[in-house]
């Protein structure tokens, strides 16, 4: 038999020159198909004796397992230049925008209060709310400021009835909790901050007619001025994240507190009103039947819309209700 | 309050200088709002006298003056202004003096040489003086004033105007007197107070004074002058403290009753006695008796104004104002002075019922020492003899139960433990001795009887605040509480605000915060309310009625937005909203929203289709929570006026009203000029507070089995309706029935439509068999068949 060894050389060159699948098949069939060069050489063994026949069908096989292996290795590489030229057909530009979704967020003023009552919640403050629709009784006299008191002339007060306000301020909330603690056998300790809208006949640059105040209210039986010194100290350091801020109390008078003081807080040199304050007046607890002599209590009311400004930097109150949203955007 | 601080400091000795007194004072409780220098800080400014003043050679208006400024020789200055006249007496910067801007120096003017200025109150950068002076010209000065005499002196200019913002329970240092009081307290200075000493009665002549109301008027001491004369000048150091104080001067009589109100808090009125018919009453008004006041205001009385009277009728209201009629006036020779101790109770609000507020009723309202009425009145007296001469008559005094002072206990165990810090007993002391408090003291107790000028003492907690303002609130420490710990609670069960508010946030809503006031035809046009909550005195007619809805506010945002470019915005608010039912105000929290433009922003990777209502509606869910799911809230078609009659849903929890949800309609669209839909949503926060706590169900192991159908009805039937059958039904083994689609058109009859269901089914126990799940579908297509007359879509 003649020797076909050179076969192996010829279907390499075959198969690499076949591009696609199908080429190579064709190629393929050369050699293995059913009439193929070697297909046919071993049909062929059955024409020589039987002592040549081994050593001849040997030669074949190492010859057809070159072809095979051949193809095998050719094959493969089509195949990885398919798929590499599928994936390069996939390739997109990852630097492309994401496929943007609506973007929201919270109100600053929400956010200010948020903060408020997760500071006040660490120290086990729970929040109460009341009415903004709140009687002359609860926003005044229940706050001994009686009909015609000179006080009433500092709350430029919106009217609804003879009867009815829109509130002035958080405090009557203080009386509505410590009345219905009462009602409810709960007994001090009372901690409450009580965060909402509130109402003053007064518009400009720095008024609004609408604004928020939070009330922060503590009962118990050994609660001082000190205390209360230190806890809006404590919050206002947590609030601003800065353990250098400190806080003075100046004399004031809210008929509902006794001694009161003026909040005033440091900042940048100077001192900045944050609000008033002081400790709860026997009268209001006297409103409310606790024993002025057993329990005292602090009261604290701090403006919100104040501590938004210094806290994101905001120089116009007037922002907060414009509701301007590249104004609004700002605080996601 | 205004005032001068010279003034206050005749008054009290104290060495802190003006930065440290205005200081202190604000820390006591007295807020210095304002501290201002009667004038600029200028030097080498003299009184001066233009001895000669001829024309200047080259210079039309300006003239060549020989002034005398107390030297030797007299200065040869240059000088434009118009008054500017031989014997004149004006202020004259010298050479070297510094006034606000320039440097005097010795220049020549025109050619002429110039050795100062001759100056205005302008130059001088004084303050209102009241001081004769035309605007533009020399400032002229009194005839007698001393040539080369500093006018700093001259003129008392190293002054400072104050101005206290004093809290309502302080009527007492609504005074010279009572500040300079307080200053003592605060520093412990001593006072310098002039002993008022009785005027002798040269005059032999009384007036009767009958005080009716004895309750309305324990005090009243009035006294004839005769023989004044109402034209006397008011000497200039008067006049001055006037003015410093913030008042005008009107003539020298009302400028003494201004003075002693300015200086002991006393406020006074001064009849013309020859105006007056008969005896004086203190008496209440008749109804509708007519007054005409002091500021030619006519003002009808009510049975409960305090008012002054004679034979004739009313004269003055009590503590308010005096009457024009008996006014004093250039040609007054009598007088019938009037010092007197109203009640803050009688006093208070009657003003203001007459849109009134006077120097006079303020004080009265709050408080005026009633230990000082008589002495208010021998001081006016010896002022007016002073400077319009006359002769006094014997003081009538009217006298009756005068307010108790109580005494007020003030325990050193209560001082401390309200205040927080330790207290020695003497230091107490102390400073109670500085406030001029009468007080005995036993161990670790006083007992403190207030004085008649203080209004705002008669408890414990008052004596505190007294103490601690004194020892000053800036050494009370800073001290965290001292308190039992324990946990709040966590209620899993409710959904707060808050998380609501995050929850929409996450879908693209921006938080707004409006108004709870509106225009009132917000509520009457979009809304159909024709009788909103009035607010009795709104800040403008467009923010008069309280809000039911959240919606006219969103909507507004929305065109605000939108006119500043803005494409799309989806915005919403929490906030309450006010009924009136039943004589009873109702507030209910809302959360409402508003959706408008496309469903995502505009972008290369999404098309810019305008939002739907079913997307609207998934927000809507999401907002629900686990509500929407376990569906205890159903939707049901319905109308409101705001939203497009076919496509607004009302919310419904177990058959309440929950909330609306729906497309703004085509007129509203049109009304604010829109463009694109809009879509609007508003949920009772209450309603939608609560959650389910997880209750963990048998998680099968068996996998369920996936059946479709399609079924045609009737298009009017709700879909809801379906489900809810099917619910209702409760056929076993189903587990879960979805709508994955709703078809209508070729194919499908006309006014039909076409659901297309998928069923999933389990058996907790077995796997499910064919002829399991084809019975199980044969039931349910029978349910919506008797039900719904469904049939089979082929």
């Amino acid at each position: 038999m003649a020797d076909l060894t050179h076969l192996i050389s010829e279907a390499q060159s075959d198969f690499a020159s076949s591009a696609t699948m199908n080429d190579l098949e064709v190629a393929k069939a050369k050699y293995l198909g059913k009439t193929g060069l070697l297909t046919e050489a071993l049909k062929g063994l059955g024409k020589l004796s039987n002592e040549d026949r081994p050593a001849a069908g040997a030669a074949i096989n190492v010859v057809k397992q070159g072809v095979e292996s051949a193809l095998s290795a050719r094959r493969e590489a089509l195949l990885n230049a398919e798929q590499a030229k599928q994936l390069a057909q996939e390739s997109i530009d990852v630097t492309l925008p994401a496929r943007a979704q609506s973007q929201g967020g919270l109100h600053p003023v929400t956010l200010t209060l948020q903060r408020i009552e997760q500071l006040f919640h660490s120290i086990g403050f729970e929040v109460a709310t009341g009415p903004e629709i709140e009687t002359d009784f609860y926003n005044f006299t229940a706050l001994n400021i009686p009909e015609d008191h000179p006080a009433r002339a500092m709350h430029d007060t919106f009217y609804i009835d003879e009867a009815n306000v829109l509130r002035t301020h958080t405090s009557p909330v203080q009386v509505r909790y410590m009345e219905n603690a009462l009602k409810t056998n709960k007994t001090p300790p009372l901690k409450i901050i009580a965060p909402g809208r509130v109402y003053r006949v007064d518009s400009d640059a720095t008024h609004s007619p609408m604004f928020h105040q939070v009330e922060g209210l503590w009962v118990d039986e050994d609660i001082s001025f000190a205390n209360l010194k230190g806890v809006v100290q404590d919050f206002l350091q947590k609030f601003f994240e800065r353990d250098d801020l400190t806080v003075r109390f100046r004399p004031s008078f809210f008929p509902f507190t006794e001694p009161s003081a003026e909040m005033d807080m440091s900042w940048n040199g100077g001192w900045l009103e944050i609000g008033g304050c002081g400790m709860v007046h026997p009268e209001v607890f006297k409103h409310v039947n606790i024993d002025s002599e057993k329990y005292r209590g602090f009261a604290f009311g701090l403006g919100v819309e104040r501590l938004t400004m210094l806290r994101y930097g905001v120089n116009d109150l007037r922002h907060f209700f414009n509701n301007d949203l590249r104004f609004l955007s700002q605080f996601r | 309050m205004q005032f001068s601080e010279n003034w206050l400091r005749s008054l009290v000795n104290t060495d802190l200088d003006s930065q440290a007194l205005s200081h202190a004072l604000t820390m006591a409780g007295l807020e210095v709002e304002d501290m201002q220098s009667v004038a600029a800080p200028f030097s080498k400014v003299v009184v001066a006298k233009i001895l000669s003043a001829e024309k200047h050679p080259d210079a039309d208006r300006l003239q060549v003056c020989k002034v005398d400024v107390g030297l030797d020789e007299p200065l040869q200055i240059v000088c434009g202004a118009s008054n500017a006249r031989a014997g004149l007496i004006a202020p004259c910067a010298m050479v070297g003096a510094e006034l606000p801007g320039i440097s005097i120096k010795q220049a020549k003017v025109r050619g002429v040489e110039s050795f100062g200025m001759m100056c205005s109150t302008k130059e001088l950068g004084l303050r209102e003086l009241g001081i004769s002076a035309e605007a533009t010209g020399l400032l002229e000065l009194d005839s007698n004033a001393v040539v080369g005499q500093s006018i700093r002196d001259y003129l008392d200019l190293d002054d400072n105007l104050l101005t206290l913002k004093l809290t309502p329970n302080r009527s007492d240092c609504l005074s010279i007197t009572g500040i300079a009081r307080d200053v003592a307290a605060i520093t412990g200075a001593e006072t310098r107070f002039e002993a008022v000493l009785a005027v002798p009665a040269d005059l032999k002549a009384i007036k009767n004074v009958i005080v009716s109301e004895s309750a309305a008027c324990p005090r009243y001491c009035g006294r004839l002058i005769s023989g004044v004369n109402a034209k006397a000048i008011t000497p200039d150091w008067m006049v001055k403290r006037i003015e410093r104080s913030g008042l005008r001067s009107i003539s020298a009589i009302v400028d003494v009753t201004n003075y002693v109100l300015l200086q002991l808090g006393q406020p006074m009125h001064a009849f013309d006695a020859a105006k007056l018919k008969g005896d004086i009453t203190v008496r209440f008004a008749i109804e509708n008796e007519s007054l005409s006041l002091l500021n030619d205001q006519t003002v009808q009385l009510k049975t409960d104004d305090l008012i002054i009277a004679d034979a004739s009728g009313a004269l003055a209201l009590a503590g308010i104002m005096g009457g024009k009629p008996t006014s004093v006036d250039d040609a007054t020779t009598n007088i019938f002075l009037e010092s007197a101790f109203f009640p803050p109770s009688v006093i208070a609000g009657k003003a203001r019922r007459l849109g009134l507020s006077t120097d006079s009723s303020y004080r009265f309202e709050r408080g005026v020492d009633f230990g000082n009425t008589k002495n208010a009145i021998e001081y006016a007296t010896k002022l007016i003899l002073q400077i319009c001469g006359g002769q006094a008559g014997e003081v009538t005094e009217v006298l009756s139960a005068l307010p108790v002072r109580h005494p007020v206990k003030l325990r050193m165990t209560r001082l401390i433990s309200v205040l927080g810090i330790p207290f020695e007993q003497v230091k107490v002391a102390q400073l109670l001795t500085q406030l001029g408090f009468v007080f005995t003291e036993a161990d670790s107790e006083f007992t403190v009887i207030p004085p008649s000028y203080r209004f705002d003492i008669s408890i414990e907690e008052d004596l505190i605040e007294e103490i601690a303002r004194l020892h000053g609130y800036d050494h009370i420490p800073a001290t965290a509480p001292v308190a039992n710990l324990q946990m709040l609670p966590a209620p899993e069960a409710r959904r707060y605000q808050n998380k609501l508010r995050d929850g929409l946030a996450a879908l693209g809503y921006q938080e707004v915060v409006n108004y709870s006031f509106v225009d009132e035809s917000w509520e009457r046009d979009l809304l159909g309310n024709t009788s909103p909550i009035k607010l009795k005195n709104p800040i403008a007619s467009n923010l008069s009625v309280m809000r039911t809805s959240l919606w006219g506010g969103l909507l507004d945002t929305l065109t605000y937005n939108l006119n500043r470019k803005q494409e799309r915005a989806f915005l919403f608010e929490v906030g309450a909203v006010y009924h009136q039912q039943n004589n009873e105000y109702v507030e209910t929290m809302l959360i409402s929203g508003l959706a408008h433009g496309s469903t995502k922003p505009e972008q290369w990777a999404a098309d810019s289709a305008d939002i739907d209502f079913f997307e609207v509606k998934a927000h809507v869910d999401r907002l629900l929570g686990t509500q929407a799911t376990y569906e205890q809230v159903t939707y049901e078609k319905a109308e409101h006026i705001a939203l497009h009659p076919g496509q607004t849903a009302r919310i419904l929890q177990e058959g309440e009203t929950i909330g609306w949800l729906g497309k703004l309609h085509p007129k509203w669209q049109q009304h604010y000029g829109l463009t694109r839909s809009t879509y609007l949503f508003e949920l009772d926060v209450d309603a939608i507070s609560g959650r389910k706590i997880p209750v963990y169900q048998e998680v099968s192991k068996l996998l369920p089995v996936r059946r479709d159908l399609a079924v045609v009805l009737d298009e009017n039937i709700a879909v809801s309706e379906v489900f809810n059958a099917i619910k209702k039904a409760n056929i076993p083994l189903i587990l879960e029935v979805a709508l994955f689609d709703l078809y209508q058109g070729q194919g499908v009859a006309e006014n039909k439509k076409s659901l297309a269901l998928s069923v999933l089914m389990h058996d907790t126990q077995k796997t499910l068999t064919d002829s399991d799940a084809d019975t199980t579908i044969t039931n349910l297509l029978q349910l919506l068949q008797n039900n719904f007359g469904a049939t089979l879509r082929n």
